[in-house]
Order: structure tokens, then C-alpha cells, then sequence
């Protein structure tokens, strides 16, 4: 039972990471902008399709990976100087519509280029294999994932709260127009920041693909838990992110794994079986019903 | 500024198209076209949909991203109840509407805590909360929806008979449509739009913001539960597509296509969005792209909409 818990919390810590690198990109993009980017998700997918298409040609997940990240930033600064400079003064209604209609436009062109079929994303051959750690065995691609995003984590880190560029970006988040007036081009600064999470959406989606499948689709799903994760970490913090991220990798992870057990302890087997899952699927939204409920600006509020 | 303007000559236009309407199941028998009759069906049980959104967002001003959990939320209550043998119309659509109100009154009281982008993504996620516990029980069909199997009853009317089918949805539209209407003159519709206007001074007045956009929210609710009991006799099947956030999206899209904040506005962009869909599929199959651009363009260049193009809807953003 305890090796089952780890095993669960590691695989929901590896999750919590990944969600972390799709939600830093979009609660800057929010915080800075005041944006709704319902096309982040997009960008994940094309990261992921990126990476696949690239680690085919190449032959090696490294420079599948990196090939991914460099495309899909360039992706990203492109719709972003194309198209969601204009929605900035908009209201979050014309933002929502615009950026629906970029989700069906992505997912109909990567249906028109690869198909509608899932593609396949292969981990490397060297991290195929279980590792002993501690005394059982853990799947060596899930710690890598982990060991990845827990690096890129302490990078964005010390990136965001120890360089002079993360201090424009802190400041544009809390007070944008005060942060003009001092002399920052927010615009440009914003669409480099636009370029650098989608490259972080690109790395979560090429890591993620060997596990999940490199589908169509594959953006919205996890796009809505990005959502949930800034919006419970508190829109524009970096901090809120990394600690809304890990709550709901964590929370979800281990309460589809423990819950439906939980039940069977109190309720009979049969209600426990039909209640468990369904309790499990929505404890997270519970969770952000919860904290906005007591703490209606999240845990950590970017604006002063 | 900004209210809805009701001009005669758009009463007159309405009136017009509601008796072009009560003519289509004929002129649809003359070009044996039988088959569309359904299709229409759907086309104003959508409007009916995406009216009662707009009801929310334009009129009351709260942007909601969860309407498909009402609903949804009429759908499943008619094939549910229709499982365990209720099967009047006049019985089951009356609850499903009560139903989805209860959500929404549940929902709404929670989310209108919060405001802006929080608002937007409370709904959203209680909407997928709903959507993923209806998934995942088992006993409501899950993956699958639930079917229902024959039509509700309603006496003296044969609802199996699709030309009575649409001639109850269009009375049922047309009616919510005048009420609307007059709802958006009366008292209440004035003090809801001018609280979308400027929150802040009509809370100074002395008006109980909170209870007015909780009531806007409950009636948009119902009416979505409404649809919702009459799309699941039209297709036959509570499926968890409609409680899906695409729905939502697919909803708000219908409202900003048609117009914001027009009494119509629901109607116009639910006809021309589904409309759309249909002659896109027969040109490309790859006719998403086609409709993000078209949506693209209404963004970027007919804010108001189609309704404001025509200048039936509200002048400002």
C-alpha cells in the first residue's frame, strides 16, 4: 500500500510538472495581457506532432525535442503577431471566440497534415526500462520526466525572480501600464514571453507524448486543468503556478488511486465502484470551486 | 445606451419570419425535401439555446463558459425520467426546465462571487464537473448518454410526427422570444442592463446587484434546460457531447456570431453557424478551417456581430 502511494505520488509529481510548463506560459500571458489564450492547448499539440515528425526524421528524441520547441515558439510568436495583438484592448468575450476559433483552425490543419489517426511518439530506447529506486522499481521515463521538469521549473525560477528580464515580466503582471511608463517595451517583451511558453508547451508535449497519445484533441483536455491550475495559484504568479500545478497533478493522480479504496472502506462495494471514479474525475474542479469560494483572487495574487 | 432597441420594423421582420417559418414543413413537402424538417427542428432548438445564453452574456453581462451544463442538464432529465416511466411532455419538459434552474441557482450563487477572466473559468469548471460526473456514472449511460426511446407524449399532439415536432419547438421559441422581449422593457431588464453597464454605480443606488444577475442567470439556466428537454426528442439520445465545454463554446460562439446583447442575436448566429456547417461539409471535408477563419473575421471585424451589421443589435462592445 505505502509503495503503491509513492509510486502514485511520483507518477502525480511527474504530472504536476508537465501541467506546470503549459501553466507558466499561460498565467504570464493572463497576467500580463489580461488575455484568455483558449489556444494554448494548440500549441502543446503542435509541439507534440512537432517533436514526433522531427525525432522520425532525425532518428533521435533530442533533437525531436529541441526541433519542437524551436518550431513551436516561432509558431507562437507568429500568432501572436498576427493575431492576439489585436484582441489585447478586446473584451475576454471577442478573446474567447477569437482564440476557439484558432483551436478548430490548429486542429483541422494537423488533421489535414498527419491525419486524423494518433501518431507515434517513442521514448527513447535507453529510458524503456524500470530503475530501482529505494527499493522498487519505477518506470526510468516517468523519472526522467520528472528530473526535466523539476529542472526547467528551477530555471523559470530563478529566471522570473533573479534576472532583470523576469523583473519587467513580474512587473508587467502586476501593473502593466505603470511598467510602460518606466521605459519597457511590454510589447515586444510580451511577444518573447508568448515565443517562450509556447517552446515550454512544445517541451511538455513532446514529453508527455510517448505517454499520452499525440492525437488530435490532445490540447483541450489538459488545457482546461492548465486553467485550473493558474486560476488556483493565483492568475500571473509564477509561484501560484508551480504550487497550483503540483496540488493538481497530486490531488488528481492520487485521489483516482486511493478514493475508489477509500469508499470501499465506508460505502458497500457496489456504490463505492460507481461513486469512486466519478468523485476521482471531478475532486480537482471541487478543489478550484473550493479555493476561489474562500479565496476568490487564488492562492497567490500576482496584482498588488 | 446600449439597451435593446425593439423598432417596429424589427417587430414586423420578426413577425414575417415567424409565418416564413410556419410555411417551411409545406414548401419542404413540395420540393420533397421531407428530411429537413428535422433538420430545422434542431436548427431552433439550438436557437432556443443560444438565445438563453445570450440572455446571460449580453443582457446580464456575465460571461459564463458552462452554459452547456444546463443544458445538458434538461436533456438527461428527460431521458432519465422517461426511464423510470414518466413520459408527459407536460410533466418531464416542466422538470427538466426546473432542474437545470436548480443548477444553475447552485452555480450561479457560487460563481457570482467572482468576477472577469474568474467568473469565465468557475463556470467552465463546474460545467466539467458536471460533465465528468455524468461520464462516469454508470447508471446514466457514461461514455455512451442515455437513449430515449420514444418522443415525450403530449395530448392531442403526436410529437413522434416530425412536422409536429417542429411546429411545437417554433410556438416554443416564438413565445420565449416575446417574453424576452418584453422582459428586456420591463423593470428588470432595465436595472440588468444597466448593472452590465456599470456595476459599481447601480450597487451605489442601492439595487441587490447580486440578486438581480443570480435571477438573469437562473432564467438563462431554464431556458437552456428547455432546449436542452427538446433536443433530446429530436435526436433521440442524451449524449455527454451536450454537456461537453465545446458545447459551451460552441454556444457562445452562436451568440457572438448572431450578436451580443440582441434579442435575436441567439436566433441569427445559431441559424447561420449550423446553416454554415451544413453547406461547409458538402464543399470541404476539412470545413473547420473555413469556420475558424469565418470566426476570425467576426471578431476581428464585425464586433456586434450579424445583428449588428444589420443594426438590430446593441451599438457598443
Amino acid at each position: 500500500m505505502t509503495q503503491l502511494l509513492i509510486e502514485q505520488a511520483l507518477n502525480g509529481l511527474q504530472f504536476g510538472l508537465m501541467l506546470f510548463l503549459l501553466a507558466a506560459g499561460l498565467t504570464l500571458v493572463f497576467g500580463i495581457m489580461d488575455m484568455i489564450n483558449l489556444a494554448h492547448g494548440s500549441l502543446y499539440m503542435a509541439g507534440a506532432y512537432f517533436a514526433a515528425a522531427a525525432t522520425q526524421a532525425s532518428g533521435s528524441f533530442l533533437v525531436g525535442i529541441a526541433v519542437a520547441m524551436l518550431a513551436t515558439a516561432l509558431l507562437g510568436a507568429l500568432v501572436e503577431l498576427v493575431l492576439l495583438r489585436r484582441l489585447y484592448a478586446r473584451s475576454h468575450l471577442a478573446q474567447v471566440l477569437a482564440t476557439f476559433a484558432l483551436i478548430l483552425i490548429f486542429n483541422e490543419a494537423v488533421r489535414v497534415i498527419w491525419g486524423a489517426q494518433p501518431v507515434l511518439l517513442n521514448a527513447p530506447d535507453e529510458f524503456s526500462g524500470p530503475v530501482n529506486i529505494g527499493g522498487f522499481f519505477y518506470p526510468s521515463y516517468r523519472l526522467l520526466i520528472i528530473v526535466v521538469g523539476a529542472l526547467v521549473a528551477a530555471l523559470l525560477y530563478v529566471l522570473v525572480t533573479r534576472t532583470r528580464v523576469g523583473m519587467w515580466v513580474r512587473a508587467g503582471a502586476s501593473n502593466r501600464e505603470m511598467t510602460e511608463a518606466l521605459g519597457i517595451n511590454v510589447r515586444l517583451l510580451f511577444t518573447a514571453v508568448f515565443a517562450f511558453g509556447a517552446a515550454l508547451c512544445a517541451l511538455a508535449g513532446a514529453l508527455l507524448g510517448p505517454l499520452l497519445a499525440v492525437e488530435v484533441g490532445m490540447g483541450e483536455s489538459i488545457l482546461i486543468l492548465a486553467f485550473v491550475v493558474i486560476v488556483i495559484g493565483g492568475i500571473g504568479s509564477m509561484r501560484g503556478a508551480l504550487v497550483g500545478s503540483l496540488l493538481v497533478g497530486l490531488v488528481d493522480t492520487l485521489g483516482r488511486a486511493a478514493l475508489p479504496a477509500l469508499l470501499r472502506s465506508v460505502l458497500s462495494a457496489d456504490v463505492a465502484s460507481n461513486l469512486g471514479p466519478a468523485l476521482a474525475s471531478i475532486l480537482i474542479y471541487v478543489l478550484m470551486a473550493a479555493v476561489l469560494f474562500w479565496r476568490p483572487e487564488g492562492l497567490f495574487p500576482a496584482r498588488g | 445606451m446600449g439597451l435593446y432597441e425593439s423598432s417596429r420594423e424589427r417587430r414586423w421582420a420578426a413577425v414575417a419570419m415567424l409565418f416564413a417559418l410556419a410555411a417551411l414543413p409545406w414548401l419542404l413537402q413540395l420540393l420533397d425535401q421531407g428530411f429537413y424538417i428535422s433538420f430545422a427542428s434542431r436548427l431552433l432548438i439550438f436557437a432556443l439555446a443560444a438565445t438563453s445564453l445570450n440572455l446571460v452574456i449580453g443582457f446580464g453581462g456575465m460571461v459564463s463558459f458552462g452554459h452547456a451544463a444546463f443544458f445538458g442538464a434538461g436533456a438527461y432529465c428527460v431521458a432519465i425520467l422517461a426511464e423510470s416511466g414518466v413520459v408527459s411532455a407536460a410533466l418531464a419538459w416542466p422538470l427538466a426546465v426546473g432542474v437545470s434552474a436548480l443548477l444553475a441557482l447552485l452555480i450561479g450563487a457560487l460563481s457570482l462571487r467572482t468576477r472577469g477572466v474568474y467568473f469565465i473559468m468557475i463556470t467552465l469548471a463546474f460545467a466539467q464537473m458536471v460533465y465528468y460526473l455524468v461520464v462516469s456514472l454508470k447508471a446514466w449511460g457514461g461514455d455512451d448518454g442515455l437513449a430515449l426511446a420514444r418522443r415525450s407524449l403530449l395530448p392531442g399532439l403526436d410529437l413522434s410526427n416530425d412536422t409536429s415536432f417542429f411546429f411545437v419547438v417554433l410556438a416554443i421559441l416564438a413565445l420565449v422570444l416575446i417574453a424576452l422581449d418584453r422582459l428586456a422593457h420591463s423593470r428588470f431588464g432595465r436595472v440588468i442592463q444597466s448593472i452590465r453597464e456599470n456595476e459599481t454605480r447601480m450597487e451605489a443606488l442601492g439595487y441587490p446587484v447580486f440578486s438581480y444577475k443570480l435571477v438573469c442567470f437562473v432564467i438563462g439556466g431554464g431556458l437552456a434546460g428547455l432546449a436542452g428537454a427538446l433536443l433530446v426528442n429530436q435526436t433521440g439520445l442524451a449524449s455527454p457531447n451536450l454537456l461537453h465545454w465545446l458545447q459551451s463554446g460552441t454556444l457562445m460562439v452562436m451568440v457572438v456570431l448572431g450578436g451580443v446583447g440582441s434579442v435575436y442575436g441567439g436566433v441569427v448566429g445559431a441559424l447561420f453557424l449550423l446553416l454554415g456547417e451544413e453547406l461547409l461539409v458538402e464543399i470541404t471535408p476539412h470545413w473547420q478551417i473555413g469556420l475558424g477563419l469565418l470566426l476570425l473575421a467576426v471578431v476581428l471585424w464585425a464586433p456586434l456581430g450579424i445583428a449588428g451589421l444589420f443594426g438590430w443589435g446593441r451599438r457598443r462592445e
